[in-house]
């Protein structure tokens, strides 16, 4: 590389928090970053209450359906929308902004500039998914499964998520140092593949449609890899920039990062057709689909090993840190939610497991209990360098932390079960259809109370986080906000 | 790993790859597929006279599909059905052969649907074409359909005082029924609902493809 700007002092001694002229060339960065962390944070966080009502109201309603049965604006098609384009839109990409181009810049060692840009850019993100959100709400929906938003708003998301976006490839291009860490690649691959995702997707489905189930194709092409090349990246380049950074200690094997990196690349990309099994597209198709979801196991294994060794014999402090604790729950999730979805692609499992509420509980084991939690995680650890504050809670953060691991476990169990009940009882002719509807019913039920759960916690969060961000009075940082059983302060 | 243009190409080629495979060959494959007759003569020509299949949907139908889509059943209905053997679609009355890419050919919009909380619904309007049933059920769909967990679509009825005689549309509920709104109302289906279950009465697959013939029992 001819990079040389790095020449300095800092490449003599090791490049760790334990030079203090890294800690001086880090805490630049932050502030450099703060405004726009903070407020792409504050959108996130919001949306994140925002969606857990509209999740509440849809889960009541799938099992009681007169709740709030008069408003059409609320009818389960609806609301159901309204809250997946509310996390995925409005809570998961705002996260994603903030930590995925917080690291990059800490990553590439350099600050950022003219972020006055990313004020405007996020603006237009966040005002653009709303518009989107009330406009599925009112009817304008598309149908199209992740992809709701009425056509005249997605043109704005595609243009603001361009101005972002750059910021992480301008950081990027502009890096100083030597190496390339694993989190630089994962965010820089994911920074290209969700435009070229949405934007192909878009065309190929609502702007000129391709004939008849090609669209099928593209729109599981699409929505899988948003989850597998957009959220699964961003989150295990976090999960590989907190792990070794919070314990002190380097990543188990880089040659492991390396595989893991590639098989992900591209086996992952193959994998949405299984959505379609047993649908009406070629066989072929789903074969290859079913192929690529099988070929998984190996990104998975690799990843997992490379992320449980490393954590191994540290279990003490992972407990003991807000953030390790939120980021090695999403991180064993990974694991179980990969391999679970790597069978229900085999043919003997995915005609039970369609069609069902199954594929809910997965969908939710994979965009929270792993996606959501390392999100979680990673705003713990960046809160504090970004504001030099501590949090001002830790019961707070254990209020949070345990409502959303029962929540999202419960809800989990709750829907493998009645789905796996659903599809068994669904590919019995003998058994009238509204049978499968009525057996489903507890289950639905359970879902509620883990959607309640998750609320609470929620709530615990916001409180936790906007206390820190307006505190009323100062708060004494006697040292890091931890979960040892001793308050710090509160 | 600092071999940075092997990573961006790895990072293009990859994605250009499944692109290219899922999506580009599945669009030359069967992205020009047209309308056929049910069978074909036997050197593999359309037969002469006859119908085309699959057919367009057409007025009030047509806008029942937006209120379908508008609504969001899709969320809880698919309309695609599983080859016998897999799955128990065809012994569920939900088609009586698979559906195949070519039915799909003349959407717009293909709502194929991943989910089953209610019935598929394909053949909807050959396994039940009542359009009394229809109104009563989205009217409420206890009213068909006890324990059923369906929203109730009673915003796209009116409720009206019965005039001098009842109104030739109104929807016909049992008085004893708990659900009838009352003596002397009536539940008149606004044209969003009747174009609803014009959409429902069209959902047919009743005609054979020469790819996918309905073999009679």
């Amino acid at each position: 590389m001819s990079n040389t700007v790095a020449a300095t002092s800092v490449q003599e001694t090791p490049y760790t928090t334990a030079n203090p002229s890294v800690v001086t060339e880090l805490s630049r960065i932050d502030r450099s970053m703060r405004g726009a962390a903070i407020f792409f944070l504050i959108s996130s966080v919001l949306w994140l209450l925002i969606g857990s009502a509209l999740a509440i109201i849809a889960a009541i309603k799938a099992h009681t359906p007169d709740f709030l049965g008069a408003y059409e604006t609320l009818t389960f098609g609806r609301v159901r929308s309204a809250h997946l384009n509310a996390m995925v839109f409005g809570w998961s990409n705002n996260a994603i902004f903030a930590v995925g181009l917080w690291m990059m810049a800490r990553l590439c060692r350099n600050e950022v500039r003219h972020h006055g840009m990313l004020y405007i850019a996020g603006a237009l993100w966040n005002i653009a998914t709303t518009i989107g959100i009330i406009g599925i709400l009112l009817g304008h929906g598309t149908s199209i499964e992740w992809l709701e938003m009425p056509k005249n708003v997605t043109p704005v998301l595609a243009l603001s998520y361009a101005l972002i976006g750059a910021w992480g490839i301008l950081a990027f291009r502009f890096r100083r140092g030597e190496h390339v860490y694993v989190s630089q690649w994962y965010i820089l691959a994911a920074l290209f593949w969700f435009p070229w995702l949405y934007t192909i997707a878009q065309m190929m489905i609502v702007w000129f449609p391709a004939r008849g189930t090609v669209q099928a194709i593209t729109n599981w092409w699409f929505a899988h890899n948003v989850l597998g090349l957009w959220f699964t990246p961003m989150a295990l380049a976090a999960a590989y920039y907190f792990i070794p950074k919070v314990l002190g200690k380097p990543i188990h094997s880089y040659y492991l990062s390396v595989l893991g990196f590639w098989s992900l690349a591209l086996f992952y990309n193959w994998a949405g057709v299984h959505h379609l099994i047993g649908g009406p597209i070629p066989v072929w198709l789903i074969s290859a689909g079913i192929v690529a979801s099988v070929m998984m196991v190996i990104p998975v294994i690799v990843t997992a090993i490379n992320h449980h060794m490393t954590v191994v014999g540290s279990f003490g402090a992972v407990w003991r840190s807000p953030t390790l604790r939120f980021i090695v729950f999403g991180a064993i999730s990974y694991t179980a939610v990969s391999l679970i979805g790597s069978a229900m692609a085999l043919r003997s499992v995915n005609v039970v497991t369609h069609f069902t509420h199954f594929t809910v509980g997965h969908a939710h084991h994979g965009v929270y209990a792993f996606f959501t939690m390392i999100m979680f995680g990673s705003i713990y650890f960046m809160m504090p360098r970004l504001l030099y504050r501590e949090w001002p809670s830790a019961t707070l953060i254990r209020v949070h932390f345990w409502c959303c691991a029962l929540g999202i476990g419960i809800m989990v169990v709750g829907l493998h079960v009645g789905g796996w009940i659903q599809g068994m009882m669904m590919n019995n002719p003998d058994i009238a259809f509204i049978d499968t509807v009525i057996a489903t019913v507890p289950w639905l039920y359970s879902r509620s109370v883990s959607g309640l759960l998750l609320t609470i916690g929620h709530i615990a969060f916001a409180l936790n986080f906007f206390w820190m961000i307006f505190p009323r009075r100062s708060v004494a940082a006697a040292g890091p906000t931890l979960l040892d059983g001793k308050e710090v302060s509160a | 790993m600092n071999n940075l243009p092997l990573l961006f190409l790895g990072i293009f080629f990859t994605l250009a790859f499944s692109w290219t495979g899922l999506i580009l060959t599945s669009q030359i494959q069967f992205g020009g597929l047209v309308q056929t007759t049910q069978q074909l003569d036997a050197e593999g020509n359309l037969m002469e006279d006859e119908d085309l299949f699959p057919q367009q949907i057409v007025g009030l139908a047509k806008h029942g599909k937006e209120v379908y889509i508008d609504l969001g059943c899709m969320y809880c209905h698919s309309q695609q059905v599983r080859r016998p053997g897999f799955g128990a679609d065809t012994e569920r009355g939900w088609g009586n052969r698979q559906s195949v890419p070519r039915d799909y050919i003349l959407q717009d919009r293909v709502v194929l649907g991943t989910m089953r909380t209610g019935p598929d619904l394909k053949n909807i309007g050959d396994r039940i074409p009542s359009t009394d049933w229809h109104h009563q059920h989205f009217y409420n769909p206890q009213i068909t359909s006890p324990g059923s967990v369906m929203p109730p679509y009673a915003f796209l009825y009116r409720v009206q005082p019965v005039g001098d005689e009842p109104h030739p549309n109104a929807v016909s509920i049992p008085e004893s029924s708990p659900y009838h709104p009352g003596p002397g109302l009536e539940v008149i289906p606004t044209r969003r609902a009747e174009a609803l279950v014009a959409y429902m009465l069209s959902l047919r697959l009743n005609y054979s493809l020469p790819e996918a013939p309905i073999v009679e029992q």
